[in-house]
């Protein structure tokens, strides 16, 4: 007999995969649309630093995206649902460019991915520059958001992880003016939520890759859009990763796009989904077009 | 500048009334007793935070008078800074530290430890100013 739900249910389903990372066993959280019965391209989410896949979620009940795309965000190792390894208390995390390209690559593999577009915003944005050049053979596309290859730092690190300041209070307060101040209260603050409730150092474990190991200044020019195409987008009132970043780095990339997004921040596809769907949906289109 | 002064000084004369008839603010700032300082281009004002209630507001400068952070910035930066939509690089007190058109010095223990707190006070002015 077939449960009636007396309930809003959303086309969203959760589940774990065991991935083996670092030489360790993760168990890794994902969720899925489920809008859609047969969405033929992968289009893989990666969240920014010290957040979680949530912050895609308005995707993933957008039938103009979930007609053709098979939207997945998973939580990295240490964040959301995603556990830490086995061990976690006896260190400090540290994401690098070596151990997130191994999560993003083992991610798409253990699920038989084909040729999936890899969409990050953030760290998750600057991560994509490194798989065009190295895993393009594998990817259909890439999508930055609020990407560069390079950024100026604008704070310490130092007070992001201390035990006389909340660690949550003080990344979701720094963060909060990455938000355009258009965006709708109620999606700022579902935002924000994420910082809020990050684990201890688990931001500034992030930021290790942001800012010391993701310097791909040197890459750029090497990266061969005609294999692996790439689109960056980014808010007009993102002053983390500024749209004069995202321009210096397009024009180092022959062939990358830039879109320079009116009325949006650092978190375009949390901070305003409505507003954002309107320049991701082109992008869409011509993946779907050309690739 | 000058035609600025009476709004700037508007400002500065509601923010006491514009926190301290915040509950939900002054909740957040339960924990903070400090006095710090806003100063807008050479003008300085030290503004004492006792539980989250501004106590007072004092117009400077004031010879040996301490405090523990500083958000320094120019008139015209304050007044891009309390529109309702700030313009890109304008809407955030370390947005417009990271251009140079702000400058946050001092202790900053207090500040970080209650940044929501410090910078909706900081913003307060633009139920004033809006536009």
């Amino acid at each position: 007999m077939q449960t009636k739900y007396t309930a809003e249910i959303e086309p969203i389903v959760g589940r774990y995969i065991h991935l083996h990372l670092g030489g360790r066993d993760n168990r890794v959280y994902y969720e899925e649309s489920v809008l859609a019965e047969n969405p033929t391209i992968p289009l893989v989410c990666l969240h920014t630093a010290g957040a979680d896949g949530r912050q895609f979620r308005h995707l993933m009940t957008d039938e103009d995206v979930t007609r053709h795309f098979r939207v997945i965000a998973f939580d990295l190792p240490w964040h959301g649902k995603s556990l830490p390894p086995i061990g976690y208390h006896e260190e400090e995390y540290r994401l690098t460019t070596e151990g997130y390209v191994e999560a993003i690559m083992a991610f798409c593999r253990g699920l038989g991915l084909e040729r999936p577009v890899i969409m990050g915003c953030s760290m998750g944005g600057r991560v994509v520059l490194e798989l065009a050049l190295h895993q393009s053979e594998e990817l259909r596309a890439v999508i930055g958001l609020e990407a560069s290859d390079y950024q100026e730092h604008w704070y310490d690190t130092e007070w992001l992880h201390r035990p006389d300041v909340h660690g949550g209070e003080v990344c979701s307060a720094l963060i909060s003016g990455l938000i355009a101040p258009q965006s709708p209260d109620e999606y700022r603050w579902e935002t924000l939520w994420g910082y809020l409730s990050s684990g201890p150092g688990i931001f500034k474990g992030d930021l290790y890759f942001y800012r010391e190991d993701s310097d791909y200044r040197d890459r750029s020019l090497r990266i061969n859009t005609d294999r692996c195409p790439m689109f960056l987008l980014t808010g007009e009132y993102d002053f983390s990763c500024t749209p004069e970043d995202t321009e210096r780095t397009g024009r180092s990339i022959s062939g990358s796009e830039v879109t320079i997004m009116k009325k949006l921040g650092h978190f375009p596809m949390s901070e305003n989904p409505a507003h954002f769907r309107s320049y991701l949906l082109p992008v869409l289109r011509k993946i779907l077009r050309t690739t | 500048m000058d035609k600025m002064t009476p709004v700037i000084t508007q400002c500065i004369e509601q923010l006491p009334g514009l926190v301290n008839g915040n509950p939900q603010l002054v909740w957040r700032g339960r924990f903070l007793n400090t006095t710090f300082l806003i100063k807008i281009d050479s003008a300085p004002y030290y503004v004492t935070i006792k539980q989250g209630r501004i106590e007072e507001v004092q117009s400077g400068p004031a010879l040996l008078r301490s405090w523990s952070f500083a958000v320094k910035a120019s008139t015209q930066a304050w007044l891009k800074h309390w529109e309702t939509f700030p313009e890109p690089g304008w809407h955030d007190i370390f947005s417009m530290a990271k251009t140079g058109q702000a400058s946050i010095e001092g202790d900053l223990h207090p500040l970080m430890a209650n940044l929501r707190y410090v910078k909706e006070v900081l913003a307060a002015p633009r139920a004033i100013i809006g536009g």
